[in-house]
């Protein structure tokens, strides 16, 4: 069953086409790779999917209701979170409290409710600070609950922030190259807690990335765009041996090589 | 003389002991000098040493309370400078409780506002508007002006009055960003005092630039708020409301919200955090606090008029959360009072101190050289020594420290936030504990 389907999506900023009708259906508990080389589009795509771009034409829905043109929050309320390419962490406050905001759309007190300490209040942020620390012990951050989110190292950021992404208990996860300018222990440590995610949690994750490593690994199904066109979709397989996509990211040449060689 | 600091930092009690002969002896000294402002401020100055002995909670809570509600009113009540004095406290409450206001807007929620003043004009005129008789020109029923024991009522009117100019305000501002929201926001400020100043015509709402005079008094059973003395207990209550809420609201869902909006806007939405909404939120409630001490403001002062409310105003409160430190509770509280004390007082009193000097022929002093005439020097100076030094504030915005404990073990919590999907509670729970 497909939670999320994306048809014919456009953008254009003003002449240029960053986005140029991809359809896209991302299965349910499955991994989905959107793959490119530099400038292919695939944070714009992603951008539109979580309403900071509102499309220029096609449609997006989840769970068969449309989500597309929605304002961020209100996508996030729908049940899809993200994590950024460029780490987007509030970095002076708390890890747990990084954790907590993600839980903002589950909490119920109101501001008269908090002014005055009513009954409920309390109790929900108790709950709350449990839950996100679980969540940090999911993602092995669980030591570092009090310090500065700035201060975490950068592999841990990036853990701090799929931690956040969880906390809003989406139902779609999108990962904007969670392994970039990692180390290979920290990329392979990485593999297996999406893949714990997805399996634990029967989330559906949508991944951008550049390790290919990491993509062939974990996909369950691979669409690869190019200059903001869908050049190729499939399984793991049959995208490696993909002429188009070898062309994409080696140049022409590349194709021919490959051909003589074999 | 390390050893006993060192001795100090670690022994409670002695903590206690030493601020209870601090406290003793600064408000005995009080009593016993007939107009020492040396002793008052040292006297004030036991708050700072309160918040930093070691003390739990409770017990700093119920020192400060004591010397606010007794200690404070009765050894000053004994000299004749008394009324001097609880004026001074006084404007201290209100300057408090206002930057405790924009702390919320600049300070958490990230948003430079430069006129904020204006919404301490909106509640001072709320009330000053009906308690004279110029609510006649206007009202067709009621008789005018309404009687002090109405202030109470103004006091939650204003609030609300405030928060709802922090909404209109709020709603075309928040488009724009940064810089260009503190022009607007200072465009706004001035807009506001020159509506009042001229809206005697074609109907007579402010009586212009004349300003409101003769303000009914608070009344309660019957007796008149007239004086310093009392009304400082009417701040009191409301600082103490206000202090109380702020904290509150710090560590809340709210409060986190606007920290995640000052931190990092397009995180903040993907979390689910609506733009808009929580900065309105921080307007509105920042502007309330500033709306009900500008009620008190118009009631303690029994007249308004246009040239209390202008843009140095609101640059004064600015400075006094830069100096107290952005987004800090206590460093605001301690930079506004520093700031206003300094007003108020320490630059009058130096100036008469050297004008006496100079009447008796010591020194000769120019009269632009006078204290009260450099205070602008002084604050200048005082923000670019802060700005090299101590960037962050007299006492910077700390994090909340959370136990593991206390919510990991808290009975009842077993029970989960409504969930989409979650992790599966047995095969990772109860790890931590």
């Amino acid at each position: 069953m497909a939670i999320l389907e994306v048809e014919k999506l456009t953008k254009t900023f003003g002449g240029l086409t960053a986005n140029k009708e991809i359809s896209l259906r991302a299965e349910a508990n499955k991994i989905t790779a959107v793959i490119g080389p530099n400038g292919a589009g695939k944070t714009t795509f992603f951008n539109m999917i979580t309403g900071v771009y509102k499309p220029t034409s096609g449609s997006i829905q989840l769970r068969g209701k449309s989500i597309g043109g929605l304002k961020p929050h209100a996508v996030a309320k729908k049940g899809i979170s993200r994590t950024f390419q460029n780490i987007r962490l509030f970095g002076p406050i708390t890890v747990l409290e990084n954790v907590l905001v993600g839980m903002h759309t589950h909490l119920k007190a109101g501001i008269f409710g908090t002014i005055f300490h009513l009954p409920g209040v309390d109790k929900e942020e108790r709950i709350a600070e449990r839950e996100a620390y679980r969540l940090l012990e999911y993602v092995g951050l669980e030591e570092h609950y009090n310090d500065e989110a700035a201060s975490l190292s950068y592999g841990s950021q990036r853990r701090l922030e799929i931690a956040r992404a969880l906390a809003t208990k989406p139902s779609v996860l999108l990962l904007d190259e969670p392994a970039a300018g990692m180390n290979p222990k920290e990329t392979a440590e990485l593999t297996g807690l999406i893949q714990k995610i997805k399996q634990e949690m029967d989330m559906t994750i949508i991944l951008i990335e550049h390790d290919m490593k990491l993509v062939m690994e974990i996909s369950d199904y691979i669409y690869v765009l190019d200059h903001g066109e869908l050049i190729a979709e499939g399984l793991p397989a049959q995208i490696r041996h993909d002429k188009k996509v070898i062309e994409a990211y080696l140049g022409k040449g590349a194709t021919e090589e490959q051909e003589a060689e074999g | 003389m390390k050893k006993i600091l060192e001795q100090i930092r670690g022994n409670k009690w002695l903590q206690l002991g030493l601020l209870v002969g601090y406290i003793a002896l600064t408000s005995l000294s009080l009593i016993l000098a007939q107009r020492s402002v040396a002793a008052f401020l040292l006297l004030l100055l036991s708050f700072l040493l309160l918040y930093y002995t070691k003390l739990p909670n409770w017990s700093k809570w119920a020192i400060g309370l004591a010397i606010m509600f007794f200690i404070l009113p009765f050894s000053a009540m004994q000299g004749p400078a008394y009324q001097e004095y609880m004026d001074v406290a006084t404007l201290v409450g209100i300057y408090v409780s206002m930057a405790l206001g924009l702390n919320i807007v600049v300070g958490m929620a990230g948003l430079l506002d430069l006129g904020f003043v204006a919404f301490f004009a909106v509640g001072a005129y709320t009330y000053g508007i009906f308690a004279t008789a110029q609510a006649s020109n206007f009202m067709p029923f009621g008789t005018y002006p309404l009687s002090g024991n109405s202030f109470w009522i103004f006091i939650i009117l204003g609030c609300f009055v405030a928060a709802l100019f922090g909404v209109l305000l709020g709603i075309p501002v928040l488009r724009v960003k940064g810089d260009y929201l503190a022009i607007v926001t200072l465009g706004f400020g001035e807009i506001i005092r020159i509506v009042f100043n001229n809206m005697d015509q074609p109907v007579n709402i402010t009586n212009g630039a004349l300003g409101l005079s003769s303000i009914a008094p608070p009344k309660i059973f019957g007796i008149e708020l007239l004086y310093s003395n009392q009304i400082y207990f009417v701040v009191l209550f409301i600082l103490l409301f206000i202090i109380f809420a702020v904290r509150s609201l710090e560590h809340s869902k709210l409060g986190r919200s606007w920290k995640a909006v000052r931190e990092n806007e397009i995180a903040a939405q993907a979390m689910g955090i609506p733009l808009v909404k929580t900065k309105l939120m921080a307007f509105a409630i920042g502007a309330s606090f500033s709306g009900m001490m500008g009620v008190v403001f118009a009631a303690k002062q029994a007249f308004i008029d246009p040239t209390s409310f202008t843009l140095l105003q609101s640059i004064n409160i600015l400075v006094m959360v830069l100096l107290g430190g952005m987004g800090s509770v206590p460093g605001v509280i301690l930079g506004a009072a520093v700031v206003t004390i300094l007003n108020a007082q320490v630059l009058n009193e130096l100036t008469m101190w050297f004008n006496s000097l100079s009447t008796a022929g010591i020194i000769t002093l120019p009269d632009a050289m006078s204290p009260v005439k450099m205070q602008r020097f002084f604050f200048g100076a005082l923000l670019i020594l802060f700005a090299l030094y101590r960037s962050k504030g007299l006492i910077p915005a700390k994090n909340v420290v959370y136990d593991k404990r206390k919510f990991l073990s808290e009975k009842g919590t077993k029970k989960r936030l409504q969930s989409v999907a979650a992790p599966k509670e047995d095969e990772h729970g109860n790890t931590g504990s």
